[in-house]
């Protein structure tokens, strides 16, 4: 393991301004539009493939049941692809998935849970040049800026793993009551988490608000950025090769208003954090209102814009946590 | 009663003690005033029907007042070295103790709880949260939130009648301790105990403002909670309400904590002590007539030891001494009011429309005031109302089980989450039942037992945020 992070540091830097592994810049290949692909005059010596972008519902990549898509641009405007439009159905499903999900990832280990991020890290790693190209194009980046952008996903998403086995000692402890008992608090995780992402930082704010969440042994149905939703597409892809059990995240393209009312009407979710909704005082106002019917824990947009390169602090980490308190009587 | 063991004599507590007046003021910025327009209504003995005093009725403007009261005194306070801050809430926990007879006495009158809680567990419970508050004052850079964590600025509080100074404490003592000034409701039905606190307040010499005090009903609380003037609130009540204040504060950037209803299951296995049990079991529901959030509503016991333990709590229940609250022998006294009473009547008649087996202790009931037996049912099923609303009255629901895994399961089966307990010899059996348990409280063959230093709230619908401990200075700071 150690051989291999060491290789992957020494090709990180070596070839920071090329794609990692390919000849060709993976990023042009990503990026290439297929209308321009399509009406081009003169046909390439290879024609590329390209990827049917999918939801990702209990491990398994469905097509929106609404049979609905909605065309992604780059931010010039040009097409790079369709992504599904999730509907009601959607993310009840999702939410069930996620549900069923909870007791197996919130029972792991937490070093088992530190261990299967970890993973997914390392797969991360591994795709840099893809994300980069997803991000470059999402965002309007230069590859450099968008590489670096996923360098700081991947880095995060390493920081967060660790939290797993440690969140408990920072947060939980034995309580000296007036009295013959032993009382000892733990944090918990809350449950099943609707994640709005930021609408902007399609995947570096993406993983800052996605990996805080389940790492504690939270589930999570993550509505992606609306406009730029294909780098969490491609990054359910990693997260079902990494051992992280089907149902733990779910991905749901689509309208951040449609689907968000869905889950935070929803009656089975038990968080919901509206970052996604910074920007639109409305709709964040209309769904903590909805939240209230069953008591979510709503995480509030940030008043203003995030840095998301900036340290994370505790915050997100500590946001969907119960803290439940065990009075164990002493005696002889 | 015929099969009694001991016939006790009167054993009443002195009421000369305490000294209410006729009418009471809202205490704003320091002062006693009567309410911008005049309102005022009457508080009543629970165990009587006895009118004991004359409060007033705050409105829009008196909310207006008292934040803008607790306003202008936040710059002060908050901007008080922590070590002075602490002097002040130390010597109200020290004043406190000093008059914990008299607000025992003056609680048990307008709550109808026996003095021996009020005495035993209300007061010393109330003296030691303000003296533990007091010491975070001044560490507060060392409390994990940060090395400069800042209050909040006026947190509206409201707070219910089954433990009105505890639950005051419960608020304001962290409230104050992080450097944010208050405006507390206390509950319609249970005013006195936080009007008294206010002269408690006038002896520390506390800064004016800094505690406001509006007594009112609902629509008080609710003006309070919406009120664009306050940055915190924090609620302890019915999870009905406490959903109309998750909507209120919607879209805002008020810090909320709620703290709510709870349906809380008491597991018994087969290996536990019985009689130890059945105490915990007593305790768990009757305590404080179960006008409890965390009461252990929903007694899950093992099937095979279901007969022997229901004999024996049945046996216990006819001991236990239902009257007069003033009596220092009295184990049950009078339910809150008229309006709880209809309540729990309510939906213990539904119990047996349900089809649920109804028992209840045999005692003679005063003929004055708001009485309610204890009583049990059996053959309850999961679907039975019950089980699964919140009765907050004397009234335990049996269900059975067989294996951990059902106990699990129908603990677990309540959008509630605030308690639940286990009893059984084995202490491994103990950790594995408590890990699987949604409940923010679990108690381990005991039940109710409280601590300032222990945080307290609930999952799901049981509220969020803690109170107590550490972890319940996160919700009066902004982190």
């Amino acid at each position: 393991m150690s051989d291999e992070s060491q290789k992957a540091k020494a090709k990180k830097t070596a070839a920071a301004p090329k794609a990692a592994g390919s000849g060709k810049p993976a990023a042009t290949r990503t990026r290439k539009p297929a209308s321009q692909a399509a009406g081009a005059s003169r046909i390439p010596a290879r024609v590329d493939v390209l990827k049917t972008y999918k939801l990702f519902v209990g491990g398994k990549f469905p097509r929106s049941e609404s049979g609905r898509v909605y065309e992604v641009t780059d931010s010039q405007g040009r097409w790079l692809a369709n992504a599904p439009q999730s509907s009601r159905k959607d993310a009840r499903d999702a939410v069930v998935a996620a549900r069923k999900a909870f007791g197996g990832w919130s029972g792991a280990t937490a070093y088992n849970r530190g261990q299967i991020l970890y993973r997914v890290a390392e797969m991360l790693e591994g795709r840099r040049a893809q994300f980069t190209a997803e991000v470059a194009a999402a965002e309007g980046l230069t590859e450099a800026a968008a590489a670096a952008q996923v360098d700081a996903a991947v880095d995060r998403w390493v920081w967060y793993a660790g939290w797993s086995d440690k969140v408990a000692q920072v947060v939980g402890g034995a309580n000296p009551v007036a009295g013959p008992f032993f009382n000892l608090s733990t944090p918990e995780p809350t449950g099943v988490v609707a994640v709005l992402a930021p609408q902007e930082s399609s995947f570096l704010g993406l993983v800052s608000v996605l990996a805080p969440v389940i790492v504690t042994g939270n589930t999570a149905v993550l509505v992606p950025s609306e406009k730029a939703p294909l780098p969490a597409l491609s990054l359910a892809e990693v997260l079902a090769t990494s051992d992280v059990p089907g149902g733990v995240v779910n991905v749901l393209s689509g309208r951040t208003r449609e689907v968000g009312a869905t889950l935070a009407a929803h009656q089975d979710v038990n968080a919901i954090d509206l970052t996604g909704a910074a920007g639109d005082p409305g709709l964040a106002k209309e769904l903590e209102a909805a939240a209230a019917d069953n008591l979510k824990r709503v995480r509030r947009p940030e008043e203003r814009e995030t840095d998301w390169s900036a340290d994370p602090g505790t915050s997100r980490l500590l946001s969907c946590l119960e803290t439940k308190t065990v009075w164990h009587p002493m005696g002889v | 009663m015929t099969d009694q063991i001991f016939e006790y004599a009167p054993a009443p507590e002195s009421r000369a003690i305490v000294d209410i007046a006729p009418s009471y003021g809202l205490f704003i910025d320091g002062e006693f005033r009567e309410a911008a327009e005049g309102k005022v209504f009457k508080t009543v003995s629970p165990s009587t029907e006895e009118v004991l005093s004359e409060v007033a009725q705050a409105g829009t403007a008196d909310v207006d007042d008292a934040v803008r009261a607790a306003r202008a005194a936040f710059t002060g306070w908050s901007a008080l070295p922590g070590t002075e801050r602490a002097k002040y809430i130390f010597r109200i926990a020290r004043i406190l103790q000093e008059r914990a007879r008299e607000l025992a006495v003056l609680e048990t009158l307008d709550n109808g709880k026996p003095i021996r809680e009020t005495r035993d567990a209300d007061l010393p419970l109330v003296a030691a949260h303000f003296f533990y508050y007091a010491g975070w004052a001044d560490k507060l850079e060392h409390a994990g939130f940060g090395p400069a964590p800042r209050p909040l600025g006026v947190a509206g509080q409201v707070i219910p009648w089954n433990f009105p100074l505890l639950m005051l404490a419960w608020k304001i003592a962290p409230a104050l301790a992080t450097g944010n000034t208050v405006v507390l409701k206390p509950a319609e039905t249970t005013p006195l105990s936080a009007l008294f606190f206010a002269d408690v307040c006038r002896q520390a010499g506390l800064p004016k403002g800094v505690v406001n005090i509006l007594t009112g009903d609902g629509a008080t609380g609710a003006g309070l909670v919406a009120h664009p003037g306050i940055d915190k609130v924090a609620f302890t009540g019915s999870t009905a309400v406490g959903k109309e204040i998750a909507r209120t504060v919607a879209g805002t950037r008020k810090k909320v904590t709620l703290e709510l209803g709870g349906k809380g299951a008491n597991i018994v296995f087969d290996d536990a002590p019985i009689d130890q049990a059945v105490e915990g079991i007593v305790n768990g529901i009757y305590f404080n007539q179960g006008q409890v959030c965390c009461a252990g509503s929903r007694l899950l016991v093992q099937e095979s030891v279901q007969d022997e333990l229901l004999d024996a709590l049945k046996r216990r229940l006819g001991t236990l001494r239902v009257g007069d609250p003033m009596d220092k022998n009295t184990d049950v006294g009078a339910i809150n009011s008229a309006e709880q009473l209809a309540r729990i009547t309510e939906l213990a008649d539904s119990g047996e429309a349900e089809g649920a087996e109804r028992w209840s202790a045999p005692c003679e009931l005063p003929s004055n005031g708001y009485w309610f037996a204890p009583t049990v049912f059996t053959g309850v099923s999961q679907a039975h109302r019950i089980a699964r609303e919140e009765i907050f009255g004397p009234v335990l629901s049996v269900l059975t089980f067989r294996t951990p895994d059902e106990a699990v399961a129908k603990a677990n089966n309540t959008p509630y989450g605030l308690s639940a307990g286990i009893w059984t010899e084995k202490g491994s059996r103990i950790l594995a039942m408590a890990n699987k348990l949604r409940a923010g409280v679990v108690w381990a063959n005991t039940f109710n037992k409280f601590d300032p230093t222990s945080p307290f709230g609930g999952y799901q619908e049981s509220g969020y945020g803690r109170e107590g401990g550490r972890h319940g200075l996160e919700a009066y700071l902004d982190v």
